[in-house]
Parts: structure tokens; sequence; C-alpha cells
């Protein structure tokens, strides 16, 4: 914990001590009760039977949920590769100094950026849903907003690259287009991977959405299944864990990275070896 | 269906958009400070508590946290009203409520952890307590500075409001089905209509928080 959260209280004394193990016991009882009342309701509405939780030994429920976790993945994967693209792209419109082609951009990034991504789905399902199905619609529509807020990301990330890595490139001739692709954009994903990664992580969750347009991802078959053997809520609990793991691992692999890209990518500068050169 | 008739319909889906986001912003701001407070207490089972909550629900989908108030909660026979929509409507704030106060006390959290240790020292040392330190010294303080990101928190929200349409909620999205189902020919126009109304409530809503900025954030 850092440092500005501990000195919110005194290191506790005798006295402290003693009412901070009062406190935690009334807290977790009044916690335990909690669980035990959601519990307890679950039990009385039937929930908890081992019956209602029977259907999960079946292979074919197991392969449902999991061909439903797969195209909730399928999704995820696919619109983030396309939003990561589109985001170069947006970044690189509005970064871009002719107004003609910074303007347009910066206005429709503006506008797919404002609006709900369910609406986007919606749009896409409504308009071209006939020809390109449920899946191209939960694609496109995330891909179209997450492209967006990814392009801001990777724009704020372009604009924080130290001034002399640009002048330095064109110092020594590259065209703008090298400037931009072999030294600012490296280090501008490099720096904003984790800001990228989270935003991912939110486009993973949104891809939830999918069932609302009838895409059979994971909540549409947890739905399908609770409704047919009358078990909605295990089959909840069993699609939220899934999709829980999931989120957390993606989440981990964030602060894997960001702790990673932490370390430095230039060479120590052997301080050591300077001060003992100047010594002698 | 003609054009008033259609501007009726989109101004009550805006007005359940409207009140679907007041009341969960008001919830979520007092579950988020709550949560906050119980992040940075002394206590170690209700920080455990609350980092354990934030983690759980700030990974889950809005989509399936609205699936349970509104699916599940009704099967446990939790209910609040007499009318189905407005049980709709209470399950629906829940869901968005219980949703954002997890970014709202993260939010909150790194507030916390910009304002200088000075502060909390002195407040100790005139002899305030934890709660008296946190709700006059150091909230307040944290408020002003986290005004920013939690704007952006606040406007998420409002655009999250939108899942709520899935789950019987009269509001924007499902008063654009509405109108689509019945005039099939302006399917165009009508969804350029409501990302519209979501853009100009977004703006209403920036230019509040950036008057809030102007008057009240602390800059460190």
């Amino acid at each position: 914990m850092s440092a500005p959260t501990q000195v919110l209280f005194d290191e506790p004394g005798p006295k402290a001590r003693r009412n901070n193990v009062i406190f935690s016991i009334v807290s977790a009882i009044v916690l335990l009760a909690l669980i035990a009342f959601i519990v307890w309701k679950f039990a009385d509405a039937g929930q908890l039977d081992a019956a209602k939780w029977y259907p999960f030994t079946f292979t074919q429920i197991q392969m449902v949920l999991l061909s439903g976790m797969l195209a909730t993945l399928k999704v995820a994967v696919v619109a983030s590769v396309l939003a990561i693209v589109v985001g170069v792209i947006f970044a690189l419109l509005r970064l871009s100094g002719t107004r003609i082609i910074s303007i347009p951009g910066t206005i429709v990034l503006e506008f797919f950026r404002g609006v709900p991504v369910l609406l986007l789905i919606f749009a896409m399902f409504l308009i071209f849903g006939n020809t390109i199905g449920p899946f191209w619609s939960v694609v496109i529509g995330l891909t179209l907003y997450n492209g967006m807020v990814l392009a801001e990301i990777i724009r704020a990330g372009i604009l924080a690259v130290p001034k002399g890595q640009r002048e330095a490139a064109m110092a020594i001739g590259l065209r703008p287009s090298q400037v931009m692709s072999l030294v600012l954009m490296p280090q501008a994903l490099r720096a904003m991977m984790p800001t990228i990664i989270a935003q991912i992580v939110v486009l993973l969750k949104d891809s939830a959405l999918g069932f609302i347009v009838t895409y059979q991802d994971l909540l549409y078959q947890v739905n399908l299944i609770g409704r047919e053997y009358n078990n909605l809520l295990p089959t909840f609990l069993v699609g939220a864990v899934l999709f829980i793991i999931i989120n957390m691992i993606v989440a981990a692999i964030a602060r894997w990275l960001e702790s990673r890209l932490q370390r430095k990518t230039t060479a120590d500068t052997e301080d050591g070896a300077l001060s003992a050169k100047t010594v002698t | 269906m003609d054009f008033p008739q259609l501007l009726q319909m989109f101004l009550s889906g805006t007005w359940g958009t409207i009140k679907l986001f007041t009341v969960a912003l008001l919830g979520s701001m007092v579950l988020g400070t709550i949560l906050a407070g119980m992040r940075v207490s002394p206590t170690p089972v209700l920080r455990i508590a609350a980092s354990t909550y934030i983690n759980v629900v700030r990974n889950t989908p809005l989509t399936l946290v609205m699936f349970f108030c509104a699916f599940g909660l009704p099967f446990l026979d939790i209910r609040f009203g007499a009318t189905s929509s407005f049980n709709s409507f209470v399950y629906a704030t829940i869901a968005l409520t219980a949703y954002t106060a997890c970014f709202v006390a993260e939010t909150l959290k790194s507030g916390i952890a910009t304002i200088p240790v000075g502060q909390a020292e002195a407040a100790r040392a005139v002899g305030l307590t934890f709660g008296q330190t946190l709700g006059q010294v150091i909230l307040p303080q944290a408020f002003r500075t986290v005004i920013p990101p939690l704007g952006s928190v606040i406007i998420a929200m409002l655009k999250n409001t939108s899942i709520a349409s899935a789950f019987n909620n009269r509001e924007l999205i499902s008063a654009m089905r509405n109108a689509i189902e019945l005039r099939g020919d302006l399917v165009i126009p009508l969804l350029f209509g409501t990302a519209l109304a979501y853009l100009i409530l977004a703006l209403i809503l920036g230019r509040v928080f950036d008057y809030l900025e102007k008057k009240l954030v602390i800059l460190r």
C-alpha cells in the first residue's frame, strides 16, 4: 500500500489494536451474514439443489458452454486486432498536418467515441445485419468504438514522445513516414501498452453485448441452458466465473507487461566507470 | 406515425435515460465513496472485502451484472414494487450502481493517494479520528482532485445506461427500437437521431464537468 493511505491512521496502540480486532470480527460477521443471506435465498428458491447443478456433468452442456465461450473470445480477438488497426489509422489521421485530413478524422472519431457501443452494434445489425450476420455486427460495432478510443490513446502516446526523437530522425534524413513508423510509433505503442491492454479488457467485457443481437455467445448459451433446465442462477454463476477468469487473466497480462515495460531501454551510462576515470 | 409522435417517443426515451442515469449517479457516488473509504480503513477485513468486491465486479461485464439483477433477483423473490416496469428500473439502477461504484472507488483511491502526506499527518496530530480525517480532510480534497477522471467515469456510465434497454427498460435505445418497428423506412435517420441524443447528453455532461473542474479542481 502506498504511503498516503498508511498515514490516514496512527500506528495502532494496544487499545486501537483491541478495537481493531473487535471491529474486524463484527464486520466479518456482518459480511458473512450478508453472504449467508444470499446463499439462503438461493437455497430457498431451490437453486442450490444438487439436481440444478447436475446438468453441468453432461458433456453436451459443457460443450455448449465451451462453444459459447469460444464465440465470445472469437469476437473479442477479431475486434481487438481490427480496433488496433483502426486506432493506428485514426491516430495518424488526427496527427496529419493537412487540415483536410485531420478535421474529418477528428469529427468521425468524436462521433463514434461519444455514442454507446450498443448503439453501434444495433446500427450495424439493423442496417447490414442481413448481409453480414450477428458476428460481424458485433465485431464492427466493437471495432468502431474501441478503435476510436485506442486512436486517442495512441495519439497521446505519440505526442508524449520527446521532441528530440522526431527532430533527430528528421535530421538524419528519414522521410516523415519513416519517422512515424520507425521512431515515433514504436515508442508510443510501447509507452501506451498498459493503457491499450486496459482498453482491450473493456472490449472483452463489451463483447458480452453480443447476446442482445442474438449472437450465440456465452451469455446467450447461459440464458438458454438456464431456461431449459430451470437453473438460471447456477448457470449464471458458471458463466460469470468463466468471464471473470478470462478478464482477470488479461488484466494480469497487462500488469505483467507494465512491469516489464518499466525496464529501461537505454544502456546504463556506467557512472562507476566515469567516476573512476575522473579520479585517475 | 408522424414526426411529432416520433419526437414525443424519443423525448420520453430520453427522460427514461436521464432518470436511470441520475439515480445510478447518486447511488454509485455514495457506494463508491464508501468502498474507497473501506479500502483505506485501518480494519483489514473491510480492506479485503472492498478490494475483493471491486476486483470481481470490475472484471465482470456490465451486461452480466445486469443479467443477474434483471433475471436473478426476481428468482430470489427480491422485488421492489408492484409493477414490472418499476421493478426493471430498480434492477437496472442496482446493476449500474454496483458496477460504476467500483470505478468511482478506484478513481477516488487514486485521488486519495495524491493528497500530500502532511494533510493526514496534521489531521492526526490535532487528534482527529480516522473517520474525521477521511471525511473532513482527505475526501473533500480527493474529490476535487479527481474531477476530470471522475467525469470520464460518469460519462461512460451515461453510455452504459443503454444496456438497460435489453432488460425491459424504457430509455433511448428501446425508444429507438420501438420507433424502428413502427417506421421501418426511417432506420438510418432514427439511428442518427439516437446517436445525436446521446452526443448532446454527453456534451452537456462534459460541459458540467468542465465547469466543475474550473471552479473546484486542485492541481498538484
